[in-house]
């Protein structure tokens, strides 16, 4: 019997790469093909976080500071005497004030007895039962000695001024202009609110920890559970094999697992804490408000000089994330000078950190707005404005684009939507109008590792990748079968277990390329041995069936294969990076009718077009393109966060009363088109993000759309009916 | 939710018996569960009374509907007879809620459910409504839901029941069981109470009473009737305003104009100058206009609430349009078809 084959390779995306993956030949991967993980989810068989109860477990509850900042002088436990089955209060230096920030890979702020914000969690009682933890910490008497002058809004509170980013004379391009606009834009506060609250169980073997936990990034997680705790990484197991959304919101651990991590050690008893869904906006990072101004200067031929996206947005001291704002408004168009400044506010509000397309999810809106304001004060076409504009290189650093097709997605958007002959006009009472943007998200490669074993009848693909919900169960398999010639139900895939190769993570919109790169170089290694074993050049190998061919020879991968072949790739971003500048591209359509007398908005249609690398399967992109376009629409027209201006806690903490778009908001029509492209600056297998495309940019086209309709402008977003009114009546 | 004891009644004098003022009735539980869950409501024993024979049904009574208190919101909206002869009812509860929760709420259940302000559900704000005498957080905090009639100093919320105003543009009549076994019927309009110094109390009804039924009065033959709710979304949210309105035009006059507004005080709102201003014309956009200006003359009790001023103005005038024909509105929602 032959030997068994593992090696391990280390990749560096140092230059563009062939495109193997359009020569492999089996059509499996792009293919539109159901999740594996549909059944178990819809069947409620899929173990989520808190599913798993091990025997003996018992429930925390978090209990919330109700001041906005200061002291926490005494928990009474007294007071829950008599109140059966109250386990223990747990208060403890190591427990975080808030979720950690995206890839921190170590603890979060960890505040003891201080309190930074009205809402944040200071201790949790554990019970036999959760509905008796719940009552206790609703009972649980808490003193505290509250600070006074304490700024609880972005405007009152503390601002840090940052050095404004630049290219050209901005200034200088702006006063010469042949016309401008100068716009002020706001977007409240949002949240991610998935529909698995944040969840954990964690459970200690001596010194051994094992944490369930609805989380997003099992590598830099594992890290930051052992920082909070002031353990080695080496006692951490986490495992997250099925998550229900993250959005960003479970990109870090939360306070809900190191509260559980810590009592269950205390109490020699595995504990469970999931937080209620007030819990999750009381204390979860929300995305920041933003309050924006656009300044655009033209020629009058429409040739944009002057372009400056200024934003202040907020997060709580000691965070070092600032919603991103400006970030597409820097390498979307060009001009000849160029001006970002932001500022953040530190007020004592729930910690602001990274939701869906953080920065071009709300900076898109008011960008794209303002562009289309500034076509109509030049009286052309916004489209038109938009395809002039396209940059050859990046404005900001003079960086070639890798592959970019945004004209190509305007004007075939344009054409699929029916632009040319959009007007104004009106039925019954509804006034109807169209309106398009631009879409655009950066592109990112992160390190990510895979191993691939296979054997003569099938392959397992093992990393500590997440799926939350995206189809990373589905890629991933469709990625080793497209290239060792199996099928997808040949493939295991394993997956949300530290344990395992730690991979990107899901987050960015850069979960499926860096891990599937992973998946795709460790493939390649195996398919390298194959062609070996067959005595073939690897470029001359097919692998189809089950059956390797190549230089004459047909062998079946059980002839080639004795026991398993191991392979394990890491791959991270190279020079590429540095040379060429790699995002997604596209264009967003939307048709409103808005009630003239109310003031209610409804979308008609909708319509994507993106260009986005490879499509690795096109059900799963595109079921996160149009995600992307409801989120878009629900925060132009719905989302809104609200807090009261007295101490800064949350008031709309359930989901009646932060308002998602519901189905009926969500139109019928609503398109998505991908146009082919391959990106070989990106990664190996030539894809890029798709999780957040279809947001950025949309809530442009909608609030662009009501302009059109009414001929009134709104700048505050969401556009609920007063907002419209109030435009309508200006 | 803090243990608490559950009894069955099993017949209306078992309930009379069983209610006392640390128990509360549950019927579909929709609106009472997630009160307790978050402990906003902590009754000490809960009396279920969905095994009540004779409390689900909807039976004709001459002219009259007669409508069980259990009967839900789903077969209340969908019943024949219902969609027939009071449609704005229909319509009310099917701009409610989701197809789930109506399936669960009941007749009385809805009339009785509590206000949307979102310091009534957070325990750590002071509310008089949920805690006597300890305050109102909502003045001067956030209050996009508020009233904007018919408040006190003591309390600014508003009553959320889409199908109460409807019943109270229809005239309804709330039946009340008392213990002693009597029973009273009590006009709609004088069913609910205002909050004044007491906001916690919100009805007529007495520790021990029950709702059995409510009853509707013979249709209103010859309106139009149509139920306008606004909202911060297409559907599954509470109003920012309603207008319930039946009207009927004659010979080029309104001749009826029967008319509720719903979330913008703590009951189903009326206005008899309003009512007195349309009934007599002939409709007209400046007519509606005049009618909606003195309906929304009153200071806003909230800054946050002053937008209801205007867009409750723009509504009655587009629901008038609507009921007199005067606007292509196609029902309520032409976008959507
Ligand atoms: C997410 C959500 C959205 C909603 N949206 C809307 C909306 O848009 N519009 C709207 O109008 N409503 C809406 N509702 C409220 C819904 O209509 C109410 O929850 C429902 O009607 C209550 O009926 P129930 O039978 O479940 O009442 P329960 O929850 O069982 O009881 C409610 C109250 O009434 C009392 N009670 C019930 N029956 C009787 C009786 N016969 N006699 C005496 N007391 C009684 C109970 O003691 C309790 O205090 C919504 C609710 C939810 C949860
Ligand atoms: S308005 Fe009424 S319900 Fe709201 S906080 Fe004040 S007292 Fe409570």
């Amino acid at each position: 019997m032959r030997d068994d084959f593992s090696e391990t390779t280390h990749f560096k995306m140092d230059k563009a790469q062939p495109r193997l993956l359009d020569n492999t030949g089996q059509g499996i991967v792009g293919a539109p093909l159901d999740r594996p993980d549909g059944p178990l989810k819809v069947s409620g068989t899929a173990p989520y976080a808190a599913d798993v109860l091990p025997t003996g477990c018992l429930h925390g509850v978090l209990v919330r500071a109700t001041i906005s900042r200061g002291k926490v002088t005494a928990v009474d436990k007294g007071s829950l005497a008599g109140v059966e089955g109250v386990v223990d209060v747990i208060t403890d230096p190591r427990m975080i004030r808030n979720p950690a920030q995206g890839m921190a890979g170590e603890a979060p702020v960890q505040t003891g007895d201080e309190v930074h914000y009205h809402g944040q969690p200071i201790a949790l009682v554990v019970a036999e039962s959760f509905e008796t933890a719940r009552d206790a910490a609703h009972r649980l008497k808490v003193t505290y000695e509250a600070e006074d002058g304490v700024a609880v809004t972005p405007d009152t509170a503390e601002q840090e001024v940052g050095d404004p980013d630049t290219a050209g004379d901005f200034n200088a391009a702006y006063d010469g202009a042949a016309v401008k606009v100068d716009l002020d834009y706001f977007s409240p506060s949002h949240v991610a609110a998935p529909m698995e609250p944040h969840a954990a169980v964690a459970e200690w073997t001596g010194n051994q920890l094992v944490l369930r936990s609805a989380l997003q990034m099992v590598r830099f997680n594992k890290l930051e559970v052992a920082d909070s705790l002031g353990i080695s990484p080496d006692a951490v197991r986490i495992l997250a094999p099925y998550v229900g959304g993250g959005f960003g919101s479970k990109l870090g651990i939360g306070p809900e697992a190191i509260a559980a991590c810590i009592a269950a050690q205390k109490l020699g008893r595995p504990v469970r804490v999931v937080m209620s869904r007030q819990t999750v906006f009381d204390s979860v990072l929300r995305r920041s408000e933003t309050a924006q101004r656009v300044r655009l200067g033209a020629t009058k031929d429409g040739r944009i000089v002057a372009l400056s996206h200024d934003d202040r947005v907020s997060n709580i001291q000691g965070e070092g994330f600032a919603e991103p704002v400006s970030q597409a408004s820097q390498f979307l168009y060009g001009a000849d000078g160029l001006s970002f400044q932001q500022t953040v506010a530190r007020p004592a509000m729930t910690p602001s950190g990274s939701v869906r397309a953080p920065g071009e999810a709300v900076g898109m809106i008011a960008f794209e707005a303002a562009v289309d304001e500034l076509a109509e004060k030049l009286g052309m076409d916004p489209l038109e404005l938009r395809l002039k504009n396209i940059p050859d290189t990046h404005p900001m650093d003079g960086r070639p684009y890798s592959a970019r097709r945004l004209a190509d997605c305007l004007n075939d958007g344009a054409e699929r939507f029916g632009w040319a002959d959009r007007k104004m006009r009106r039925e019954g009472d509804w006034l109807i109008g169209m309106g398009m943007a631009s879409a655009a998200r950066t592109n990112m490669l992160i390190e990510s590792a895979a191993r691939v074993r296979l054997t003569g009848t099938g392959a397992i693909v093992e990393t500590d990748m997440t799926d939350i919900g995206t189809g990373t169960y589905a890629i991933l398999g469709q990625i080793a079968a497209e290239m060792l010639g199996l099928s997808v139900e040949q493939v295991e895939v394993r997956l949300g277990d530290s344990d395992l190769p730690g991979a990107s993570g899901s987050g960015g919109s850069f979960g499926a390329s860096s891990a599937g790169s992973a998946v795709f170089m460790a493939a390649k290694t195996l398919r390298e041995e194959l062609a070996k074993r067959l005595g073939c050049e690897a470029d001359d190998l097919t692998l189809s069936g089950g059956i390797a061919r190549g230089g004459n020879v047909e062998k079946s991968l059980a002839d080639l294969v004795d026991s398993e072949m191991v392979a394990e790739a890491t791959i991270e971003g190279g020079k590429t990076a540095k040379e060429s500048f790699s995002a997604g591209f596209g264009a967003h359509f939307a048709e409103v009718a808005v009630n003239e007398w109310t003031g209610e908005v409804r979308v008609r249609r909708m319509l994507g077009v993106m260009a986005m690398g490879r499509i690795l399967n096109e059900k799963t992109a595109r079921s996160q393109a149009l995600g992307g376009m409801v989120w878009g629409l629900g925060s132009a027209l719905h989302e809104e966060m609200m807090n009261d201006t007295r101490d800064g806690h949350v008031v709309t903490r359930d989901l009646a009363n932060y308002h998602v778009a519901s189905h009926l908001d969500v139109p019928r029509d609503m398109k998505v088109v991908f146009l082919e492209e391959r990106d070989d600056e990106a990664n190996p297998i030539q894809s890029k993000g798709i999780g957040e495309l279809g947001i950025s940019g949309a809530g442009a086209a909608i609030l662009n759309a009501i302009a059109h309709a009414t001929g009134k402008r709104v700048r505050t977003i969401p556009a609920l009916p007063d907002r419209v009114i109030e435009a309508m009546e200006s | 939710m803090i243990p608490f004891d559950y009894t069955r009644a099993d017949a209306l004098e078992d309930a009379g018996k069983a209610l006392d003022a640390k128990a509360e009735v549950i019927a579909g539980g929709t609106n009472l569960l997630d009160l307790m869950k978050i402990q906003v409501m902590t009754p000490e024993k809960l009396v279920d009374i969905t095994r009540i024979d004779g409390l689900s049904e909807i039976t004709k009574d001459g002219d009259k509907l007669r409508i069980g208190a259990l009967v839900t919101n789903t077969a209340l909206a969908n019943d024949a007879n219902v969609r027939k002869g009071w449609p704005l009812l229909s319509r009310a509860i099917l701009a409610g809620a989701s197809a789930q929760i109506r399936n669960k709420a009941t007749t009385g259940g809805n009339l009785l459910q509590r206000t949307r302000c979102p310091y009534f559900y957070d325990t750590s704000q002071a509310c008089n409504k949920r805690a006597p005498g300890t305050g109102c957080a909502a003045q001067g905090g956030s209050g996009r839901m508020l009233a904007l009639f018919g408040t006190s100093e003591h309390c600014l919320a508003a009553h959320p029941s889409d199908m109460a105003t409807a019943m109270t543009a229809l005239d309804a009549v709330v039946e009340i069981r008392s213990a002693d076994g009597e029973t009273r019927q009590v006009p709609i309009q004088a069913f609910y109470q205002g909050p004044g110094d007491t906001p916690h109390i919100e009805n007529v009804l007495a520790e021990d009473d029950l709702v059995t039924a409510v009853i509707l009065p013979a249709p209103l033959e010859g309106t139009h009737q149509v139920y306008r709710k606004v909202r911060d979304r297409a559907s599954y949210a509470f109003a920012l305003v309603t207008v319930a309105a039946a009207v009927k035009v004659e010979d080029g006059k309104i001749v009826r104009a029967d008319m509720a507004f719903g979330s913008i005080a703590p009951h189903p709102f009326q206005n008899a100058d309003v009512k007195d201003m349309l009934v007599g014309q002939a409709p007209s956009d400046a007519l509606f206009a005049k009618a909606a200006d003195a309906l929304t003359r009153a200071e806003a009790p909230h800054p946050d609430v002053e937008y209801k001023r205007p867009l409750l103005r723009r509504t009655l005038i587009a629901t008038l349009r609507q009921a007199c024909g005067l606007s292509d509105a196609h029902g309520v929602d032409i976008a959507k078809v």
